[in-house]
């Protein structure tokens, strides 16, 4: 391919390619992001290659594999271009009934299409479905129109025409201007605006500057950094060379986990065609600007994510933080001014360019400007990420969005801003998602992981639960993070097995609060976090772990009991053939009981009880009823029909 | 792994001692373990001391100074599977695998971990062996997919 050397030749290559697009050519898109791998989506693109060429129709129907399109609950997904048909939970055995009837005769096939929920009405289109409709897909939306793998479809959507604006076009002042105006904050966590640190390292004395894409995305339950490298890398490429262009660095890294082997090879494969094509190297489009950008894979540890530590980690050596009486952006990567963002900040920046900062700043609230990806995951209807303008009521991403709670179930809370973030209760629902509302609530934005909690939900282990992940993530640099966050699990631990006592909280609070003024760095500093907001919304359930030894949930296993109810029990054997440790006596027409000595409370005997008897009964804060006599348990024929 | 393979890893990464976690990535990657002779063939050739090598080593989640089984597998405990159950999931597990997480078994078969978060939170709770997930798994269907595995 040759190299583009100017604004005017990337405008006549696109104009090429686009000539070539017929838009209204038949297009099968097939979404291959890791969930949907997951769920079988290589087998799916096999069998459509094969139905396609046994079908004679290779000239007339394109095949586009594309990164995630978000609704992994559903997946595999296709989605028909140009009328935009969209089927779920494809199995390759769908194919060829597809191509035969809706490529070739323009059927739809009702079965594969989305029911809606609430009211069963059968929806067709993409764009139609609840789940897509309510979102504003500003940087998302374009993971459904390319193949990550093609340069070409990115140029097709006018890729890398930011940076030829900003090269041609713009002072470096112009754009850092541009980006303050638009007032985008850092979409990893923190929400530090951009600009603002791009004006430190800008003003910095130094010759070598650099600039890094944190893509050490490691909060569990977020995943939308991933999709978007896997899906779109090169938006996020021109968003960092345009910093690059902006600040006056010349090199760049991308630092990404290695758990995300699709991402790192979709990113390597993009710096590679952008070199190329002359987006990135020497001469940059035939200005005088150059900038190489080196993909660094994380060996696994949350704190990496931290910036100081992901600096300190592509320097060679064990990812530690320190202490920041320099801002990173002054003396950061090898003590050189250093502008290290989130993968999403980085991928709004074309679009700031492109549109600029009035158009981005009509998205969003007073502080919080733009739209914002979230990871809608647990116990929600409809898992996915989903793009929404910040400022959306929780209520709205949950239920409009998100479909509602799992299984009818009643919401308790939604916990947002990872580790470091906050659980939030049913009366917050209608908070505005921003930076500085959620943190007002107690928790943070954090990356953006949204993990719905319902009332089977006990706040007081999901409080366990994070502090046990930072325990094992904490890097032990420094004492109050290493030695208070694993008293604290200790003692929240000590909880949820019925050993808590009076003082316990009050403990709690105390070493909460030491964590969060000396430790280091953001880990320790939030660490409490998770605690404070569970016992801020849900005081009453530590009490009753506390006092009553009782798990309102019935989540904890050392304080509940199950029990089957011999009035409902109608002796079908199918917790009985289940149980993973025999603890459950009976037979064919004899009442089970459960052998409370046996039972390692694995839930099996729930699960698996159909929902008709619903016999099985999880009890907490009370004795389990004794057994009935064997001789009361055989159930003579016909005796229990009711 | 011989040190001609070694060897060649770092020049592949032009022999610089920043390199260093990605030299050990690479050989953790292709021999699913670090052994000592590698280490101190990297150390001589990076001109690292041993001892940062180990500090490293040890720091980094995806590095292992013991062999490793023929089958890792990996249970899902981030967030979404948390509260989707992956605690009775990984209770099963250790029940029938008789190792915990981070222990192999004596005859090399399988090796258990727990990771934080696989990004199929759809799936939860979910299981990956060797990279295949087995995804909305119960403790009972625990049994069935490790059965598939020799």
């Amino acid at each position: 391919m040759p190299r583009i050397n100017s604004s005017a030749e990337l405008e006549k290559l696109r104009e090429s390619i686009l000539s070539k697009i017929d838009p209204n050519k038949r297009t099968i898109t097939l979404c291959s992001g890791t969930a949907c791998h997951a769920t079988g989506s290589k087998e799916v693109a096999s069998s459509i290659e094969e139905e396609i060429s046994k079908q004679g129709l290779s000239d007339q129907v394109d095949i586009r594999k594309t990164g995630c399109h978000g609704f992994c609950e559903r997946g595999p997904i296709i989605v028909i271009q140009p009328e935009g048909i969209c089927y779920l939970q494809i199995k390759p055995e769908d194919v060829p009934e597809i191509v035969s009837q809706t490529i070739k005769q323009n059927q739809i096939l009702e079965r594969l299409v989305y029911v809606d929920s609430v009211n069963e009405e059968k929806i067709i289109h993409e764009t139609e479905i609840p789940f897509y409709k309510n979102q504003q897909r500003l940087l998302f939306g374009n993971n459904i129109k390319i193949d990550p793998k093609s340069i070409e479809a990115y140029l097709a959507l006018g890729g890398y025409s930011a940076l030829a604006k900003v090269l041609f076009q713009m002072t470096p002042e112009q754009v850092l201007e541009e980006v303050k105006k638009a007032n985008l904050r850092g979409r990893g966590g923190g929400g530090f605006p951009a600009g603002i640190k791009w004006e430190g390292s800008r003003n910095a004395p130094d010759d070598t500057k650099y600039v890094i894409v944190n893509a050490d995305e490691g909060d569990p339950g977020a995943y939308m950094d991933r999709s978007l490298l896997e899906g779109n890398p090169h938006s996020v490429l021109e968003g960092l060379a345009i910093g690059a262009y902006t600040i006056g660095a010349r090199e760049g890294y991308i630092y990404v986990r290695q758990e995300y082997p699709l991402a790192v090879e979709n990113v390597g494969l993009a710096i590679k065609q952008a070199e190329e094509y002359g987006f990135l190297g020497e001469n940059i489009l035939g200005s005088n600007f150059k900038f190489k950008v080196i993909v660094h894979q994380g060996a696994g540890a949350f704190v990496c994510g931290e910036s100081t530590a992901l600096m300190t980690a592509l320097e060679g050596r064990a990812g530690e933080p320190r202490p920041k009486y320099i801002r990173s952006n002054i003396k950061g990567l090898w003590e050189k001014p250093t502008v290290l963002n989130n993968v999403e900040t980085w991928a709004n920046i074309p679009l700031i360019i492109n549109e600029g900062a009035d158009w981005f700043t009509q998205y969003g609230t007073e502080t919080s400007n733009g739209t914002k990806i979230f990871s809608l995951v647990g116990k929600i209807n409809n898992t996915g990420l989903v793009e929404v303008p910040m400022g959306m009521t929780l209520r709205d991403i949950i239920y409009k969005v998100g479909g509602g709670i799992h299984r009818g179930r009643k919401f308790k809370a939604v916990q947002t801003g990872g580790p470091s973030g906050g659980c939030l209760p049913d009366d917050l629902l209608d908070l505005q998602v921003g930076f500085d509302e959620l943190t007002q609530a107690g928790s943070m934005m954090g990356s953006g992981g949204m993990i719905v909690m319902d009332e089977d939900t006990c706040m007081v282990d999901v409080a366990r639960y994070f502090l046990e992940f930072l325990t094992d993530e904490s890097c032990g640099k420094c004492v109050p993070c290493r030695e208070g966050v694993r008293q604290m699990l200790k003692i929240l631990t000590n909880i949820t097995q019925g050993k808590g006592k009076d003082g316990d909280i009050e403990l709690l609070e105390e070493l909460g609060e030491t964590a969060k003024e000396i430790s280091l760095c953001a880990l320790g500093q939030t660490a409490p976090n998770p605690f404070l907001s569970t016992l801020k919304y849900f005081k009453d359930e530590y009490e009753a772990h506390i006092k009553g030894k009782k798990c309102p949930a019935l989540y904890c296993k050392e304080l509940i009991a199950y029990y089957i109810d011999p009035e409902k029990c109608q002796a079908c054997m199918a917790c009985l053939k289940k149980c993973p440790s025999d603890a459950i006596i009976g037979g064919k027409k004899t009442i089970h009981v459960i052998d409370q000595d046996k039972c390692t409370k694995c839930n099996t005997c729930f699960d698996v009880c159909p929902p008709r008897f619903n016999a099985v009964k999880k009890i907490s804060g009370e004795p389990v009823p004794s057994p009935i006599p064997e001789e009361e348990r055989i159930i003579a024929k016909g005796s229990k029909e009711k | 792994m011989n040190n001609e393979r070694v060897d060649q890893i770092i020049e592949k990464h032009n022999g610089e001692a920043n390199s260093l976690i990605q030299v050990l990535l690479e050989v953790q990657n292709e021999n699913r373990w670090l052994p000592r002779q590698a280490l101190e063939r990297i150390s001589e050739k990076l001109q690292v001391p041993l001892t940062r090598i180990q500090h490293i080593a040890t720091f980094y989640k995806a590095f292992s100074l013991v062999p490793k089984g023929r089958h890792e597998i990996h249970i899902c405990m981030g967030t979404a599977c948390h509260v989707r159950g992956s605690q009775n999931v990984l209770d099963a597990v250790k029940n029938l695998t008789g190792i915990n997480p981070g222990e192999t078994d004596l005859d090399l078969k399988f090796s258990l971990e727990t990771v934080n978060c696989l990004g199929c939170c759809a799936l939860g709770p979910v299981m990956e062996i060797d990279g295949q997930i087995h995804g909305k798994l119960s403790p009972a269907d625990t049994a069935g997919a490790l059965k598939k595995y020799e």
